[in-house]
């Protein structure tokens, strides 16, 4: 009985501040003066404490703030402009961050007034992370960082970095790692565009000359590093791999549009679009039913099958898309034009979306790595031979 | 159908030193920055380039000695290709070497032969041919052009989309019907109320024109060949179309299993050559084995050509086994080469381009498995 009231309390306070916000939302108003409210009223991510953008009710309740905001046509899109502070940064500060930590970076976080990127892939240490060499040195209050990290998405607009180095070489490679919170406009940082295949520089290579951080940006212990980075890919990929969307739309929508707009009526080829849009369905309804398993605290393995699903399911539908398209499907309207954007590019033509989709196998983790996990950890399948466990890291081959 | 014709796989002691030669050629003057360097220019063509082509004879190779060529065969000419694909050699060397030489050869009389032949030999005539208006399947009978006759005159009115280097290509080969059925016409690039704008491409290397005939009046010498034969000559010539590009992706997807093979051994994770994990070994062995198949069924197509019955069934399944070989091997060069592989500056992605836009091209492979299907009366 008592779990009901403090349900009917929590869902009551939840909708008294939903109406305070809606009722002072005036559409001529700034987004980010909007998430600004939202945040100090509680709504930003309503399981976090009260006075950290949250009121510290069950995660459940944030589908009903995001229902009503949407319909009230407030704006929504800041988790996609900063994805990887508020999909990402936003729960490691929290599980990891002291409250100063969480009182500094939250609110403008969640505002987007201060976007934030993943410092953690490396020149040697890609899927293999905790081969990192990246590495910090303490001086008195502070950390001096050198080295370098690459395939930095939107390092270039980013005012914060989450930062794994090394500050142990001598013990093996997940042991020495430090986790630490960089300011992207510190001295010796520099940034440099990486362009990729569709001709956007959303990612970049970032250089570490004597960096210094102080170690109040440190999150969580000196060689704790390795476990805070895991929570951030956790992150990661139930962000990745579980929006959930409503039936037939994201890439498939395209495809059916191709269909009707070229005036297919093979059944070979209807039989593939309509393949392709049940599996859609498919996982659309796993990541529902995952969501609703993991606010009901039940976590199930449907919530690890979602990113691995969706990298080889959206290659496939955007590849299937163009096919539709014949020879136009040859043409890449607007041309490349190399250039740096200033948010995700989520959208584009159907051969813009292709190629960009190529990338849903490996970022994020490629999807060789999320099949040993799924096979390892949630399957309980032995693991592979790893030679480099327990060697200290400045033993460990690489190349 | 009947037996399988046997073919000889072997490369004679001749077509080997061409490929040693080509792939020389290649390696010493289309580097990877001169491809790149060219795709930024908007005609992706350079005439010094195309005439040192020529004068190593790759233009000339399969046309008859009577109309200025060598006299070789198609399957010399395929050994060029192979080795173009895998260089992504830029230029409208399939437009005009391959197309319009054969239109030519297969449609056009005599006289024109004479007249027309001897230029693309020698690497003096670069031609395109514009038949399609945005049809997504590769057939003649959604060809709606219109040639109609004004006195002596041809007077042509349509729009012809992704010509092949249509805004580059000195004549351009175009299809139209006239009251008499589907036929093809010889038009001069100045010729008035023909404009040819480029438009940008997938694969930025292979440019392409969206090609708009504006009243464009031409004399009685324009028509290639007979009024009305155009269906059957357009239908050879896209077999060989696809039976070239099958040779390309061949060269292509030849390069990607290289370099992907490269990367296994090299690169290092979890302190081990990732070639070492089997999800990566097994990738690449299954692409050898799909490469394998793409280059059988490319080399069979490629020496049958003059069989007209067994062209029916070679090309399509050239094209598509080789389209979904080199798709495959691209995609997974990029997967294996990890973030590397999505980059601009890494050359994987041209290939991967390329892959996507030729099994897009002459009909995709769902297309081409249709055509098979026919043939083999399924
Ligand atoms: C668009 C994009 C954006 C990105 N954004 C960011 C970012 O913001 N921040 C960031 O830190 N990183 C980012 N990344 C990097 C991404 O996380 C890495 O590219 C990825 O982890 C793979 O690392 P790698 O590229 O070094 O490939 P490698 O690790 O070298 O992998 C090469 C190949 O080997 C395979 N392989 C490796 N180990 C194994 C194994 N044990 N078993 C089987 N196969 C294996 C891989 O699956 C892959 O196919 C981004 C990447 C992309 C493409």
């Amino acid at each position: 009985m008592t779990d009901t009231i403090a349900a009917d309390k929590a869902e009551a306070l939840v909708t008294g501040k939903l109406d305070e916000l809606l009722s002072g939302y005036d559409p001529s108003m700034e987004p980010q003066e909007f998430w600004g409210r939202q945040y100090d009223l509680g709504l930003a991510w309503v399981q976090y404490p009260e006075g950290f953008g949250g009121l510290g009710v069950s995660p459940k309740y944030q589908s009903i703030v995001q229902r009503r905001i949407e319909a009230a046509g407030a704006p929504t899109w800041n988790r996609q402009i900063n994805l990887l502070g508020i999909g990402m940064g936003a729960g490691v500060i929290s599980a990891h961050g002291t409250a100063e930590q969480m009182h500094k970076w939250l609110r403008p976080m969640f505002t987007t007034e201060d976007m934030w990127c993943q410092l953690f892939s490396e020149p040697g240490a890609g899927s293999d992370l905790a081969n990192l060499s990246a590495k910090a040195v303490r001086d008195g209050d502070e950390w001096i960082v050198n080295g370098q990290k690459v395939w930095t998405t939107l390092a270039h607009i980013a005012k914060w970095g989450m930062l794994p180095v090394r500050t142990d070489p001598d013990v093996p490679k997940h042991k020495g790692i430090t986790y630490f919170i960089v300011d992207m406009e510190a001295d010796g940082v520099d940034v440099r565009p990486l362009y990729q295949i569709t001709g956007e520089a959303e990612f970049n290579e970032v250089f570490f000359d004597d960096v210094r951080i102080p170690d109040e940006y440190r999150l969580d212990d000196v060689g704790a590093g390795w476990r805070v980075s895991m929570t951030t890919l956790m992150n990661e990929r139930v962000a990745i791999g579980s929006r959930s969307l409503p039936r037939g739309s994201g890439s498939i929508k395209d495809a059916i549009r191709a269909w009707r707009e070229y005036g297919h009526d093979d059944p070979a080829l209807r039989d593939e679009l309509t393949r392709l849009w049940a599996e859609w369905e498919a996982l659309r309804l796993t990541v529902e039913r995952a969501n609703q398993m993991r606010k009901a605290g039940i976590p199930g393995p449907e919530g690890s099958t979602g990113k691995l699903a969706w990298a080889d399911l959206n290659k496939a539908i955007t590849a299937f898309s163009v096919e539709l398209m014949g020879w136009d499907g040859t043409l890449y309207p607007g041309g490349y034009e190399l250039h740096r954007p200033t948010e995700f590019e989520d959208a584009g033509s159907p051969q813009r979306n292709f190629l960009r989709a190529r990338a849903n196998s490996i970022e994020g983790g490629t999807s060789e790595i999320m099949r040993n996990i799924l096979g390892e950890r949630v399957l309980g399948l032995p693991g592979e031979p790893r030679v480099d466990k327990d060697l200290p890291w400045k033993e460990v081959p690489r190349g | 159908m009947g037996d399988t014709p046997r073919v000889t796989f072997a490369l004679t002691e001749e077509q080997e030193m061409l490929r040693q030669t080509t792939r020389q050629f290649l390696a010493d003057r289309v580097s990877p920055t001169v491809v790149r360097d060219l795709m930024e220019t908007e005609t992706g063509f350079d005439a010094a380039l195309w005439q040192s082509g020529a004068e190593l004879g790759w233009h000339s190779l399969a046309i008859p000695e009577e109309y200025g060529g060598a006299g070789y065969t198609f399957a010399e000419l395929s050994v060029v290709l192979e080795e173009m694909g895998r260089a992504l050699f830029p230029g409208p060397f399939l437009s005009t070497v391959v197309m319009a030489a054969n239109a030519i050869l297969i449609g056009g009389s005599d006289s024109q032969k004479k007249e027309l032949l001897p230029g693309i030999a020698m690497g003096e005539s670069v031609m395109t041919m514009a038949l399609f208006e945005g049809s997504h399947g590769a057939v003649t009978d959604d060809i709606r052009m219109t040639a109609a006759q004004d006195g002596g005159d041809w007077v042509l009115d349509g729009v012809k989309k992704n010509v092949l280097f249509g805004h580059v290509a000195g004549t351009i080969v175009t299809a139209a019907r006239t009251p008499n059925g589907l036929s093809l016409f010889l038009v001069p690039a100045d010729a008035g109320g023909l404009s040819a704008e480029h438009v940008p491409t997938l694969d930025a290397i292979r440019k392409q024109a969206t090609v708009t005939f504006a009243g464009v009046r031409l004399g009685p010498e324009a028509l290639l060949g007979s009024e009305g034969t155009a269906g059957d000559v357009i239908d050879q010539v896209l077999r060989l179309a696809s039976v070239a590009l099958s040779l390309e992706q061949v060269g292509g997807a030849q390069w990607c299993l290289e370099t992907s093979v490269e990367h296994g051994q090299t690169r290092f994770q979890f302190g081990r050559a990732i070639g070492s994990f089997q999800a990566i070994k097994h990738r690449l062995a299954d692409m050898l084995v799909s490469v394998e198949h793409a280059k059988s069924t490319a080399y069979h197509a490629a020496r049958i050509v003059d069989d007209a019955t067994e062209m029916l069934v070679a090309a399509p399944l050239a094209k598509s086994v080789c389209s979904e070989a080199y798709l495959g091997a691209a995609s997974d060069t990029i997967q294996i080469l990890g973030g590397t592989g999505f980059t601009w500056e890494h050359d994987t992605h041209l290939y991967f381009k390329r892959a996507k836009s030729t099994s897009l091209m002459f009909g995709g492979v769902r297309h081409q498995r249709r055509l098979l299907a026919e043939a083999l009366g399924l």
